[in-house]
């Protein structure tokens, strides 16, 4: 065991702290809380499971981050790596068995499955919220169980839309419509050229699900209220399946398959010009040299404002929690501490290369959002985002709706005509009324 | 002076080895061990998980049948078990009709008889997900080498939308079960074709018997235990398929070509209802187990399998 583990403060608040220089009144801004400190237990040793990164830089980023924890704590940290879809059960089997990883860095409302299996993580997440501007509220709610931080938030993977600026230009439009009724006249007038737009109304479990998140809550609609009470069958959720289909109709034909890789592909070969994706579609632009074209035409921005009058979406979230399994809960709120440091989690979104937007609103001016005009729209992704059981409680329920793709479904039913929006809806109602029987 | 001779007694091992039923089971127990651990113990939970609450991270409690009564009032648990009837039906009808019919092509004496033989095989053996991303490409919405085709020919105008449409959905999966299933129907079948003995069909000519009536009266007869070993089989893997749907539509467009297998996971697993998803698993059960008592007993009639009309 080494002096420098015994003696770890992880934060530069703990060692303001620590020498005594707070109470000199050199303290930095933050000090409005005392930055907890963790002291690694001996022999200490994590296992992290994490989902398998779809940008390399980011990777690299976290794994240089957790070298650092490593090199100065002496506690080495396992990565184990699974593709995103398997992360939930993997981890809610180490949850329920009480075995396997001890921390681990999932999606949406995965931590609210087995909350009370969970590490206890308010006084870090309040001190880093305090410490780095407030968290966002989107992300925060994934976090928080009746006040109490069960993870912390990690990312929004942004959802924004991409389109060929000349192509839209084409169209008859200088610039990208902010509202509803202005997307649906461009995608009208796009499809009148031969350079339609298109969005999956196939059982595409990110891109799908954003797509028909956006359609429900920037008309009003909601699936629950905040009492998990099922209150889909609205005026506002009607608005919006009509907006649905009328949008559709102007869509490149098939997109009743699509899949979450489909409009990717479909952008990228020019058969559509407008469509909604991470940012990895402009990076799998400018490493073809033969898309060249369609990288330097290509333009990214926030889907629009519908009736409800504010930037509401689903995109994709990720928090850490750890397990209440864990032999090392000091060590492992040490390493979480130490990777939300400033200068820690602004390399791992930098590394990032704009997929992963911030956490916390001090990391906002990270210089990764201002280096390519096409991260733009991406750096807000947190700001707009709200949790997929909106405006319920989250938890299996809100879970399950999602996972059986019930609104998804609805916008498609409709669309294609395979039932009335009136019956898309009530069919929705029935089939998110099971999961919220309790 | 009687002599007696002391006889050592024997152990209770060795009485065991010499016992042919304790040695019959102990020969038995490792294949029977194997046997409850990955087969019975999985099943017997998976009929539990299905009369509980059991979500993914938390134990459930016994609720009876509260998950079945949910199903039986959720049409896309029947719209599931519509899809699966469907698949397997028609799948399998084609993939005998066209296995059968290349199995006797593959029975006569063709050039290149053992490269053809190796050739249909391959569907078969080049892995489901593979296959099945071929046909994901296949039946793109926008990029189909069948729609390009037609579209060069001049026969279309546009693309064929081949997973966007429920019935050309339902058609293009089967398609592509169909284009894997038939080397295992064939070879199968072929095997069995080669232990019916030409003399037969020579009597039967030599009695002025039609080609078709060679193929009915002697051929079909002859094959059927083959018939309905291999047909059981690929019923079996028709209905569980999986991986071909999850792959090309994951069960949509709007849930028209999900199976049992695949509600069953989507609801399971990232859906995280462990008892439901159990439920319709182990609502598969009685189909299968109609479908291979079908197979046993309905294609294996001592009379007809003679020629005889029952």
């Amino acid at each position: 065991m080494t002096l420098n583990r015994r003696h770890f403060l992880t934060t530069s608040a703990g060692l303001v702290a620590a020498t005594g220089l707070g109470g000199l009144g050199i303290s930095p801004a933050f000090a409005q809380a005392a930055a907890p400190t963790y002291k690694p237990e001996e022999g200490a040793s994590l296992r992290l499971l994490r989902w398998v990164p779809f940008v390399p830089g980011e990777e690299a980023a976290w794994l240089a981050n957790t070298k650092k924890f490593t090199d100065a704590t002496g506690v080495a940290v396992r990565i184990d790596k699974e593709s995103w879809e398997d992360v939930r059960p993997k981890a809610a089997v180490a949850a329920n068995i009480g075995s396997g990883p001890d921390m681990v860095m999932s999606w949406f409302d995965d931590p609210q499955q087995y909350p009370d299996k969970l590490l206890d993580l308010t006084e870090l997440g309040e001190y880093l919220g305090g410490a780095h501007g407030g968290w966002y509220p989107g992300l925060e709610g994934y976090a928080k169980r009746d006040g109490k931080f069960i993870a912390l938030p990690l990312c929004a993977i942004g959802n924004a839309i991409v389109y060929r600026d000349s192509h839209m230009k084409a169209a008859g439009f200088n610039e990208f419509p902010k509202d509803t009724a202005g997307f649906l006249e461009l995608c009208k007038a796009l499809q009148a050229k031969g350079t339609p737009a298109g969005f999956p109304h196939g059982k595409a479990v990110g891109d799908g699900n954003n797509y028909a998140h956006w359609l429900l809550w920037s008309h009003g609609g909601k699936m629950v209220d905040e009492a998990g009470n099922v209150v889909l069958n609205s005026p506002e959720t009607l608005a919006s399946v009509k907006y649905a289909q009328e949008l559709y109709k102007t869509f490149i034909p098939g997109t009743e398959s699509w899949q979450d890789v489909n409009n990717n592909r479909a952008f990228l070969a020019g058969q559509v010009s407008l469509t909604a994706n991470g940012v990895s579609v402009y990076y799998a632009a400018i490493k073809d040299p033969s898309m060249k074209e369609i990288a330097e035409d290509m333009r990214s921005v926030n889907l629009p404002i519908g009736p409800v009058g504010e930037s509401v979406e689903l995109h994709q979230a990720s928090t850490l929690s750890v397990f209440k399994h864990t032999k090392y809960p000091e060590a492992a709120k040490a390493y979480l501490q130490f990777m939300y440091q400033a200068d820690n989690m602004n390399s791992w979104i930098e590394g990032a290369s704009a997929y992963c937007c911030q956490p916390l609103k001090a990391f906002a001016d990270n210089p990764v959002w201002t280096s390519n005009p096409i991260h733009a729209a991406y750096a807000k992704a947190s700001g707009s985002l709200r949790p997929n059981g909106y405006a319920g409680p989250l938890g299996t329920a809100s879970a399950a709706t999602m996972a059986d793709y019930v609104l998804v479904d609805m916008y498609a039913t409709a669309v294609t005509g395979q039932m009335s929006p009136e019956d898309a809806i009530a069919q929705a109602e029935r089939r998110a009324q099971r999961y919220y029987r309790v | 002076m009687s002599s007696y001779t002391s006889q050592k007694p024997r152990s209770r091992v060795a009485d065991m080895f010499q016992s042919k039923n304790a040695m019959g089971l102990m020969f038995m127990l490792p294949a029977a061990v194997f046997l409850i651990c990955f087969l019975t113990y999985p099943l017997g939970l998976g009929v539990w998980l299905g009369f509980t609450d059991a979500k993914i991270g938390r134990d459930g409690v016994f609720i009876g049948l509260e998950n079945y009564r949910y199903l039986w009032d959720d049409p896309v648990f029947w719209t599931s078990v519509f899809n699966t009837v469907v698949y397997t039906f028609v799948a399998s009808v084609l993939k005998f009709v066209l296995g059968l019919w290349l199995a006797m092509i593959l029975n006569e004496n063709l050039p290149f008889k053992s490269f053809f033989r190796a050739l249909v095989l391959l569907p078969w053996v080049v892995p489901t997900v593979l296959s099945a991303l071929a046909f994901w490409w296949i039946f793109d919405a926008q990029f189909s080498i069948i729609s390009w085709s037609l579209m060069q020919i001049g026969w279309i105008d546009g693309p064929i939308n081949f997973l966007g449409d429920p019935t050309n959905a339902r058609i293009s999966v089967i398609a592509a079960n169909v284009w894997r299933g038939i080397p295992f129907v064939a070879i199968s079948l072929l095997a069995g074709l080669q232990t019916i003995p030409p003399s037969l069909q020579e009597a039967a000519s030599l009695d002025g018997a039609t080609s078709w009536q060679r193929f009915r009266l002697v051929t079909l007869p002859l094959l059927s235990p083959i018939i309905a070993v291999v047909m059981t089989f690929s019923v079996l893997f028709t209905f569980t398929d999986f991986q071909l749907i999850y792959v090309l539509t994951k069960g949509g467009p709007v849930n028209a070509t999900h199976l049992m297998a695949t509600l069953s996971f989507q609801r399971g697993i990232p859906g995280g209802q462990l008892g439901e998803g159990a439920a319709i698993a182990v609502a598969m059960i009685p189909f299968l187990l109609a479908a291979i008592l079908f197979s046993f007993f309905g294609l294996q009639r001592r009379k007809w399998q003679q020629g005889g009309q029952d």
